[in-house]
């Protein structure tokens, strides 16, 4: 018969006290695991979606990290608004006058190189502000989804669950074509050919019923803030009352309308309206959204862009990790020290209850002496006593743990876009704490042998500090019983035998 | 150590004393022993009045308790010379001991009761073994049984395959029929020397009761061996 068996023979006959101190170690453990669990994956989430496709987001003079929350999260108060003529010094001559054909128009700013086009790759406009329900609407480009990488690693674009992508101008649909996210499709269960109207400025701003967008595609879910953003054509976005910025005087189409409102052709006054996009002096953008040509120009772009009057250069990645290692890092850590110490409790727990339990075993330690084990073996025996009730408690809490997590997985998605499943283990790299790159090199030569993907990182699962952390601390508290076991004297615990 | 002895002695003691230290700090005797052996396979008895330091005795020889002065040899082995970790493995693995209040571990089925004497020598744990033992106790049915639901006489039945698991060449057993009814006493008596026979097994057995004293050739009154017991 084993010490394991003999020691878990002991914590059965203790039934209760043992499943009370189990639980609590498996409460503590739990926490634990929910902690580590939602924060490294929010982190990993928001690290991931900060470099989706774009590096660099360029918006209104103010808070850095407010115009990324706002523009990659959709989070926070909405920013002020830069020059449509901005944006278009991010783009080439070709790809101005491409747009302007794709729009319909005669004339859609300077067709020039822009004074940043040589540093850039890609740059899609987003406009902001309208909701659909409690979903941000986005006014952008179709180039949002036909050259967005989000997972540059993986080289994953967004993909259609149903449909197509929304198109500058349609013959269906005009400049009224739009693309829900995944989680905005399934709670206002909206379908390919169902029309909806924003509402500006908040969920109960007015609502802009003056021409509704036409869904014609919706996202498969990514994981990532966009499942919940409408993505509208930015066109239609400009038609709607109140996009256009205001002009001091009267353009100069020869139309009838109001800068900034839907026009009516003056030849067909009775048809159905027709409307017309707006010049470049009435638009705006919230921000655009900047792939660089290569990491190297970044700062000297970001630079040079905030150093001027019009705008500011925010870095995602930098944004986000200052955010954390500000903020979030310290209240993370801080709830894993108040989770570890419930730990610690509950592993108090455990030594109480081992000890209160050793005057009563004093006559089973001395008959095993009796029978030949040694002191080391009875101390053995209240070790793995302590280790089994540790273990077993923290394997219960990690189980109930990510059980949890699976059962609220739906609703962290949905509040904050991160898809978290029940078997999702947040993970370090290596990489950024220690010299393990020969380790990196040798999992890619024996990779090639079997034609492995090669890896770029070393990934050690967070969770994984739980097993030694729960060993220590169950070799820790058993180990004042452990030295009770240790010095029962075999002869006297025999002759006090009833 | 082996060798001095004359062959053909199981155990010997020569010159065993011992004490314990009351509260007050004060010595009090209770082994002087002279001279004191048990053949191989030789079955014995001690008869003695409570008190007078037969579980003590048993303690020493088995070495859970060490004599303050002289020797201690059991199958050639002084025990007393012996490292306390080598003395447990050595009583693991040597002697036998049925106590007089059974200690079984409640938590255990009485077939884990018995191959528990096996856990800690270095002979082979055999299942069969102790399979093979509990049925010779009449317990095959018993098998899976806590100590809790059994009998008096099962419980000491089982305490006796125990002893014998790991096939020792002493056993040692005390009082063991003092806690079981007048009807379970002489087939308990019977079975520990039926299988020590059998085993060659030498038997070393302490009880006050004639009726069970009686059944032995050599029967040795602790007040004789024992000088503190005379003068007591």
């Amino acid at each position: 018969m084993s010490r394991w068996k003999i020691a878990w023979r002991s914590v059965q006959r203790r039934g209760l006290a043992s499943a009370l101190t189990g639980f609590s170690m498996a409460l503590g453990v739990m926490l634990v695991v929910g902690v580590v669990s939602i924060h490294g994956l929010v982190e990993e989430s928001f690290r991931n979606n900060s470099s989706i496709g774009y590096n660099m987001i360029v918006g209104a003079k103010g808070g850095s990290l407010q115009l990324v929350l706002n523009t990659v999260y959709y989070l926070s108060e909405p920013v002020e608004n830069i020059p449509y003529s901005y944006y278009q010094e991010f783009l080439s001559a070709q790809q101005i006058v491409d747009y302007r054909d794709q729009v319909g128009m005669e004339e859609l700013g300077e067709e020039r190189d822009g004074q940043f086009n040589l540093f850039t790759k890609l740059a899609i406009p987003v406009c902001l502000g309208d909701y659909y329900g409690r979903f941000r609407v986005v006014g952008t480009t179709p180039g949002f989804f036909d050259n967005v990488i989000y997972d540059p690693l993986e080289g994953k674009r967004y993909e259609f669950g149903q449909g197509r992508n929304f198109r500058t101008s349609s013959d269906e649909h005009g400049y009224f074509e739009c693309v829900v996210g995944a989680n905005v499709a399934r709670e206002h269960k909206l379908q390919i050919g169902a029309k909806i109207s924003a509402t500006h400025g908040d969920p109960e701003g007015e609502l802009h019923d003056e021409h509704p967008f036409t869904i014609v595609g919706i996202l498969k879910p990514s994981g990532t803030p966009n499942d919940r953003a409408v993505f509208v054509n930015i066109e239609g976005f400009y038609l709607m009352d109140g996009h256009a910025k205001p002009l001091e005087k009267e353009d100069d189409t020869g139309t009838t309308a109001v800068a900034g409102e839907a026009e009516i052709p003056n030849e067909n006054p009775e048809s159905k309206k027709v409307f017309r996009p707006i010049s470049v002096r009435e638009r705006e953008v919230t921000a655009v959204l900047v792939k660089t040509v290569n990491q190297v120009v970044t700062p000297g772009l970001s630079e040079n862009i905030s150093e001027g009057p019009s705008a500011q250069a925010a870095l995602p990645v930098k944004e986000i990790y200052g955010l954390f290692h500000a903020i979030v890092g310290p209240i993370q850590q801080m709830l894993l020290l108040m989770t570890v110490m419930i730990c610690l409790v509950s592993g108090i727990s455990i030594l109480v209850s081992i000890y209160n339990s050793m005057s009563d075993r004093q006559q089973e330690i001395a008959i095993m002496r009796a029978l030949g084990a040694g002191r080391s073996t009875v101390m053995s025996v209240v070790f793995f006593e302590s280790i089994i009730l540790s273990l077993g408690g923290g394997l219960l809490g990690w189980l109930g743990g990510h059980f949890l997590i699976g059962l609220a997985s739906p609703q962290i998605e949905e509040r904050t876009g991160v898809a978290i499943g029940f078997v999702d283990f947040p993970a370090i790299r290596l990489n950024d704490h220690l010299d393990v790159q020969i380790i990196v090199d040798l999992i890619n030569v024996l990779g090639r042998l079997i034609g492995a993907q090669p890896v770029q990182n070393l990934m050690l699962p967070t969770e994984l500090w739980l097993i030694p952390g729960l060993l220590l601390l169950a070799i820790l508290v058993g180990f004042l019983p452990a030295m009770a076991a240790y010095r029962t004297d075999v002869a006297k615990a025999l002759s006090a035998n009833p | 150590m082996k060798g001095d002895q004359p062959l053909g002695k199981m155990l010997s003691l020569e010159n065993v004393k011992k004490s314990y230290v009351e509260p007050n700090g004060d010595l009090l005797p209770v082994l002087d022993i002279d001279h004191f052996d048990v053949d191989v396979g030789e079955q014995m008895v001690i008869v003695g009045r409570s008190g007078c330091g037969k579980t003590t005795l048993l303690h020493v020889i088995s070495g859970i308790s060490r004599a303050d002065e002289g020797t201690v040899t059991v199958d050639g082995i002084q025990i007393g010379s012996l490292a306390e970790s080598v003395r447990d493995r050595f009583r693991a693995d040597t002697i036998g001991y049925v106590f007089q209040t059974f200690n079984l571990l409640p938590g255990f089925s009485a077939l884990e009761n018995v191959m528990l004497g096996m856990t800690f020598s270095r002979g082979r744990r055999e299942a069969g073994r102790a399979r093979q033992l509990l049925d010779r106790m009449g317990l095959s049915h018993r098998l899976s049984h806590k100590p809790g639901t059994m009998s008096v006489g099962e419980q000491q039945r089982v305490a006796v395959a125990r002893a014998l698991a790991n096939r020792p060449k002493l056993l040692l057993a005390d009082e063991p029929t003092a806690n079981v009814d007048p009807g379970n006493q002489q087939q308990i008596v019977d079975l520990i020397r039926e299988t020590c026979e059998e085993e060659n097994v030498a038997l070393l057995l302490v009880t006050h009761a004639p009726e069970v004293a009686n059944q032995f050739q050599r029967i040795d009154r602790l007040e004789e061996v024992n000088k503190i017991a005379i003068g007591s």
